[in-house]
């Protein structure tokens, strides 16, 4: 009941707060000069984002940079000795390697499917239902869906009926095929974990791809074909350039996701058998072994991965 | 002759359609089964031989916590998704129409944290909270989820509340209304459209979260939403398929509902808020 309570305060309280603060500061600020009325307002609505967004993520950005050169209480200065075991330990190496494995193999094959399951759907009338098919793993959580794939990789030993769908498939239709523990033996747990963020993934880039195709200009097509290009001409010299823009825009939200990983490996493998990437060897390094400093140079090592990003999007944003 | 030549392409459409549902509609029909059944044969027999029972979902819900799951993750989605919104709205409304020093370096400070990792703020936030005796608690969600909704919603609505007409504004200005009445009679109305994709991503978000949750719940059963439930579950049940599906069933009935009854403003939002983790 007192959580309820709460919830109750929280969810009509918090938003009346800010409503009433902003009335009052209004109400101040109209006894004011209109001189400093003009320089004071612009502050007064944005001071509860920007109070926010500094204790939340400027201040903890800034301070994990300090921390990753901290020991693991965070008390004493150690210079580069976290950074030596990001980059020279078994476990944080794996983990390193992992998440470049994940940034290449899962944008890659989320902007190639998408691509082309958007580009197929368009030649058929239901086009609107494949799109809404392949894009309803969005709306379920990585941790949902760990459980689903979990259960489609279930592995009985050879001979038992086999309960998870892959094995199943996969005997049914080759003959003399041994089932697998598909989530232990490394490369291929990896490659399996990537298959679920694809999986819950591709819908996205679908969607996106399917509204840059609707603008491609049919007069040039239709001029390209009367030319004489064939389909694969059409879409390879005329199609794919268009979506010079459109791609770059999927590939770095997906640099940007792949970067992040994090529930699907946890709930799935808890990056046991070689499958840890930087965020789930980061909760590992703060939560499990109590290393404040390791885990916050894996957090600057992520950081400084999406510096690029960060460049890219302020150049849209100028244009 | 043309229906042969589309021919592969509607297998490969319904290829792909079954990799998609298959998992899905696999989950679902092993929540509804037998313990043993589950346990002994493959969710696609039961098409042969039918047998259902919901002991399943009556287990999750109350000896498993799943009930008390549901009800948390209510608890932290709703405010984590009213307060950002409104304050952000206030931010955009700034950044759209208010004249001050220094508004294009906020607003390229907003863009950068766009794509600032969750995880880079881990351990300072945790160390504030615990400071102030939070971990543990739901408003230690809230705030956190308002912080790091913040920049997405911020620009988000302020391209939005940018491309209002001015007339509309000006009109209201010379009727005598102030920036406070502008804004929540004329400005906010308008922009309800992103708002509500918005407010869905948001929702979303934070419904589905786990290592937010995680992190600065402590695992304190009491707490948890279900995906730190489930979580649990998958580690201690090992292979209970039938309590593990029925879970994540369960945990996926809000979703669901959103997707299939505000498809558009739910495509809308998740696609806007892809950037963001």
């Amino acid at each position: 009941m007192g959580t309820l309570l709460l919830a109750a305060i929280a969810l009509a309280g918090a938003p009346a707060a800010s409503v009433a603060y902003i009335l009052a500061a209004e109400l101040v600020l109209g006894r004011l000069p209109v001189r400093s009325r003009r320089a004071l307002r612009p502050w007064v609505w944005l001071a509860p984002a920007l109070v926010f967004v500094a204790v939340f993520l400027v201040y903890p950005t800034l301070d994990t940079v300090v921390l990753s050169v901290r020991d693991a209480t965070g008390a004493a200065w150690i210079g580069l000795a976290n950074y030596v075991y990001a980059f020279e330990s078994r476990e944080a190496l794996i983990a390193l390697r992992n998440t470049v494995v994940w940034l290449v193999l899962f944008t890659g094959v989320v902007v190639a499917g998408g691509l082309g399951i958007a580009a197929l759907a368009e030649r058929v009338r239901y086009d609107a239902a494949v799109r809404g098919i392949v894009f309803l793993p969005m709306a379920l959580s990585f941790t949902a869906a760990g459980v689903i794939w979990k259960f489609v990789y279930e592995f009985r030993p050879a001979g038992a009926p086999q309960i998870g769908l892959m094995n199943a498939a996969l005997g049914a239709l080759l003959p003399g095929f041994e089932p697998r523990a598909w989530l232990v033996g490394a490369p291929w747990n990896t490659l399996c974990l990537i298959a679920v963020g694809v999986w819950t993934w591709v819908g996205f880039a679908t969607v996106v791809f399917a509204a840059a195709l609707k603008a491609v200009p049919a007069e040039i097509v239709e001029a390209a074909r009367v030319d004489g290009a064939g389909e694969w001409r059409v879409f390879l010299n005329i199609t794919l350039p268009l979506l010079g823009p459109t791609t770059g825009a999927v590939a770095t939200a997906m640099v940007i996701t792949a970067l992040k990983v994090f529930d699907v490996v946890y709930v799935m493998t808890s990056g046991n058998f070689d499958t840890d990437v930087l965020a789930t060897r980061m909760y590992h390094a703060l939560f499990v072994d109590q290393q404040l400093g390791r885990a916050a140079a894996l957090a600057v090592i992520l950081l400084a991965a999406t510096v690029p990003v960060m460049a890219v999007n302020l150049r849209r944003l100028r244009q | 002759m043309r229906i042969l030549r589309r021919a592969p392409v509607h297998l490969v459409l319904w290829l792909i359609c079954a990799v998609w549902l298959a998992p899905v509609v696999g989950l679902f029909v092993s929540s509804l089964r037998p313990a043993s059944d589950v346990a002994a044969s493959g969710w696609w027999t039961v098409f042969r031989h039918p047998a259902f029972t919901p002991a399943n979902y009556r287990d999750v819900l109350t000896a498993q916590g799943l009930g008390a799951g549901f009800f948390n993750s209510m608890v932290i989605a709703a405010p984590a998704t009213a307060i950002p919104l409104l304050i952000a709205a206030y931010a955009a409304y700034a950044f759209a129409w208010m004249a001050f020093p220094g508004r294009g370096a906020l607003f390229a400070l907003m863009v950068m944290l766009l794509v600032v990792p969750l995880q880079t703020t881990l351990v300072p936030v945790l160390r504030l909270f615990t400071a102030a005796g939070l971990t543990g608690t739901f408003p230690a969600l809230w705030l956190a989820h308002t912080g790091y909704g913040l920049p997405l919603a911020v620009f988000l609505l302020r391209n939005f509340i940018g491309g209002l007409p001015p007339d509309v504004l000006d009109s209201a200005a010379i009727d005598g209304a102030g920036a406070a009445q502008t804004f929540f009679r004329v400005v906010l109305p308008l922009s309800l459209p992103a708002v509500a994709s918005l407010a869905i991503f948001q929702f979303l978000w934070v419904w589905n979260d786990l290592l937010v949750a995680l992190s600065y719940l402590g695992g304190r059963p009491s707490v948890a939403p279900l995906t730190v439930t489930i979580a649990g579950l998958v580690s201690s049940l090992g292979s209970g398929w039938h309590l593990l599906t029925a879970a994540a069933f369960v945990s996926m009935v809000l979703p669901l509902a959103v997707f299939f009854t505000l498809q558009r403003y739910f495509v809308r939002g998740l696609v806007a808020g892809a950037v963001k983790d």
